[in-house]
């Protein structure tokens, strides 16, 4: 049974300068490249396999067997993109992990890069952080000075091992969308970022056509521990079908909002024990568990074991474990509202069900939210979620009807409390974060 | 505002950004910020400049500088500054945050406000998506840079302070630089201010601070095999 937090990825945040490569290095930082280069590629594919490890970056695919899907007997480069796009609404784990731990993503970018025989790595950061940019860049430029990356400091490979890598950081320009995988390649060839039909899939054609790994931050990040620990020790943490542990963001209506690292499967009742409860006063009325586009969940789900399977079973998705808290002062209407409104905005525009969906949802909600129509523009509401679920191009059209669905399945009666009440029932002044601490006029 | 030319040390360095790709048109997304950078916006100039180092048409570079919310077709201010207003900061506040700056500096969004008799610097103001800081709501960006849980109050203060040419550092971050001085780190030429600002801010140490507190570690390596027993180990 491991501790109920078990900070790897975070543990280094508190330590002075915990982002230069002094720091990691006095930690066994970039220990796990000798450890590989004594292994071959498929033995350190075999061992993330082994691991467990699924996928951070949301849809929870095995890492080691999508590194075994790269078909090593063609002829093209092959290619690692590192997804730092971080852009789901709510989610906020990898650009700390950027922030104060670039050198463990960096040594995980060579270790993975090894695995699938990648001479060159891209890792592509959302534009809007220009600090954590800067935090990665630097990491990169001191992992080659050190000889962890090029040719090595003798000419003769990393660590003389034989293998080279060279690492871009290319900084993006703001669009959600490229955080999706193939629309992501589009905006690394330098192209507007829109989906790509698949199959093909990126690991036979990807970047410039080739095979090409493209995995979250997180997901590269947990490769060093596990080639120097071991897939075993990976392994006794976490559940049965999801191991090993996870960046957990609390955020909103908490006392304590912010990181907390802990094996998967931990519960919201444990976490928000951890982090104080819910603000002083108030109670928990609805919760996203993997972001915004994971059905919203309410007090009911507080002991839903927050795994792959867990989340699964309670009908919305573990997502990024984006735990985003809202109490009862907040009004669901314009929470999903507002969300729509995003989706709306990200829409790509390649595919009529999510252009034009999105764009009818927004205007269902907000006559809705303004206390306009009837009970039946809410069946509308349901049947607009319909054409565009399972219809659209991507999974953007899809996560842009979870919270609009899940909404109206746990809150019915606060839609129609819209219609009776001739508008918004809710003070939105009440749900922020300086409320009851300022003097009425 | 005048637009600078764009000066053949700028073009060398667009042609420097395409080289570091397999395929130079993948240096497209640095490109345009360095234009930016460089002139304020995104210009005619620079998207021929683009273009002709690409080889590509005009056209499909503005195809692509028009899909991204980061290219800005007229300048914004020396100070961009961005309320998030997604739905967990704008609950948290972000929206009235928004409403108050819009007021204070007599502007819609992503206009430019009125460079009064006095100011040294100039700022704009957007709303912005999830920034990836919800643990810190409401969030303000300045210039990409975090500013973390503000008030109507604290964000009107930051402005003044930004147009009296006050410095102002990031909660989380390092000494505020202009507009176009960020667009220059993102095009992948760093500015010397990484080593600035904390490792961590507070939120994102909760879950450490408690593990420290109660001696909860990720379990000991020791207790399983470094590297799994492999046949030709043994
Ligand atoms: C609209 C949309 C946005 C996404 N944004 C991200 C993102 O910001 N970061 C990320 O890692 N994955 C994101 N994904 C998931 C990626 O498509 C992909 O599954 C993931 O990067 C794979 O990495 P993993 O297997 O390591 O999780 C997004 C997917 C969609 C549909
Ligand atoms: S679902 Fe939306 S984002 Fe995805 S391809 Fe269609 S229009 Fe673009
Ligand atoms: S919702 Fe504002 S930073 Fe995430």
């Amino acid at each position: 049974m491991s501790d109920v937090l078990t900070p790897v990825l975070t543990d280094i945040w508190d330590a002075e300068q915990s982002w230069k490569l002094a720091t990691y290095a006095a930690r066994g930082g970039y220990d796990a490249l000798d450890v590989a280069f004594a292994m071959s590629p498929d033995d350190v594919i075999t061992a993330v396999k082994d691991s467990g490890l699924r996928g951070r970056g949301g849809a929870g695919f095995p890492t080691g067997m999508k590194w075994s899907f790269i078909p090593q007997d063609n002829p093209k480069p092959k290619y690692l993109v590192v997804n730092a796009d971080e852009s789901e609404p709510g989610t906020c784990k990898d650009i700390p992990l950027m922030m104060g731990n670039p050198h463990v993503l960096v040594e995980g970018v060579i270790l993975s890069s090894y695995a699938i025989r990648a001479n060159k790595a891209f890792i592509y950061i959302r534009g809007e952080v220009v600090h954590v940019i800067r935090r990665v860049q630097a990491a990169v430029a001191e992992a080659y000075a050190a000889g962890h990356l090029g040719t090595g400091l003798n000419g003769k490979g990393i660590h003389d091992s034989g293998y080279n890598l060279d690492i871009v950081v290319h900084a993006g320009a703001g669009a959600y969308i490229c955080g999706e995988e193939t629309a992501l390649l589009e905006g690394l060839e330098g192209r507007r970022g829109q989906p790509r039909l698949r199959p093909p899939f990126p690991a036979v054609a990807g970047l410039y056509a080739s095979p090409t790994v493209i995995n979250n931050v997180e997901s590269i990040a947990s490769v060093p521990a596990i080639v120097k620990n071991g897939a075993a020790w990976f392994g006794s943490m976490g559940t049965e079908k999801s191991k090993g542990h996870g960046i957990f963001s609390l955020s909103g209506h908490v006392q304590k909002p912010g990181q907390y690292e802990a094996p998967l499967g931990i519960t919201l009742r444990e976490l928000l024990d951890l982090a104080g409860g819910v603000r002083e006063g108030h109670q928990l009325k609805f919760w996203t568990p993997g972001g915004s586009s994971t059905p919203l969940l309410t007090a009911e789900h507080l002991d839903v074991p927050l795994d792959f399977e867990g989340v699964g079973a309670a009908g919305s998705m573990l997502g990024t474990r984006a735990l985003q808290i809202f109490d009862e002062t907040v009004c669901v209407v314009r929470a999903v509202l507002r969300w729509t409104e995003f989706y709306k905005h990200e829409s790509c525009g390649k595919c009529t069900p999510c252009r034009e969906g999105t764009w009818w949802l927004v205007q269902a909600l907000t006559r809705l939210e303004n206390g306009q129509g009837s009970e039946a523009d809410l069946d509308q509401l349901l049947d607009q979620c319909d054409n565009i679920l399972g219809r659209s191009f991507c999974a953007l059209g899809d996560g842009a009807t979870s919270p609009v669905s899940s909404s109206v399945q746990h809150f019915r009666e606060e839609y129609l409390a819209h219609l009776a009440h001739g508008g918004c029932p809710f003070d939105p002044a009440r749900s922020t974060a300086w409320s009851g601490t300022e003097v009425s006029a | 505002m005048s637009t600078p030319p764009l000066e053949d040390k700028t073009i060398a360095e667009l042609r420097e950004i395409a080289a570091r790709y397999p395929e130079p048109r993948s240096g497209l997304l640095p490109m345009l910020h360095l234009v930016q950078s460089a002139q304020g916006r995104i210009t005619p100039e620079g998207i021929e400049a683009c273009a002709a180092i690409l080889e590509i048409s005009a056209a499909e570079v503005n195809g692509v500088a028009t899909f991204y919310t980061m290219y800005k077709r007229h300048g914004v201010g020396d100070f961009h500054v961005g309320v998030c207003t997604n739905t967990l900061c704008a609950v948290m506040g972000g929206d009235a945050i928004f409403e108050r700056l819009k007021d204070h500096l007599e502007i819609g969004n992503d206009e430019v406000a009125v460079q009064r008799q006095g100011d040294s610097r100039t700022v704009s103001l957007e709303h912005i998506e999830c920034n990836a800081a919800c643990d810190y709501a409401p969030v303000v960006m300045v210039n990409w840079e975090f500013m973390d849980n503000q008030t109507p109050d604290s964000a009107v203060q930051m402005v003044e302070a930004l147009r009296a040419g006050h410095e102002v550092r990031s909660t989380r971050g390092p000494r505020l630089c202009t507009w176009r001085e960020a667009e220059r780190v993102l095009a992948g030429f760093p500015d010397g201010r990484v080593d600035e600002g904390p490792s961590a801010g507070p939120a994102s140490l909760a879950g450490l601070e408690i593990a420290r507190q109660r001696g909860w570690t990720a379990p000991e390596p020791g207790a399983t095999p470094a590297v799994e027993a492999k046949e030709s180990d043994a």
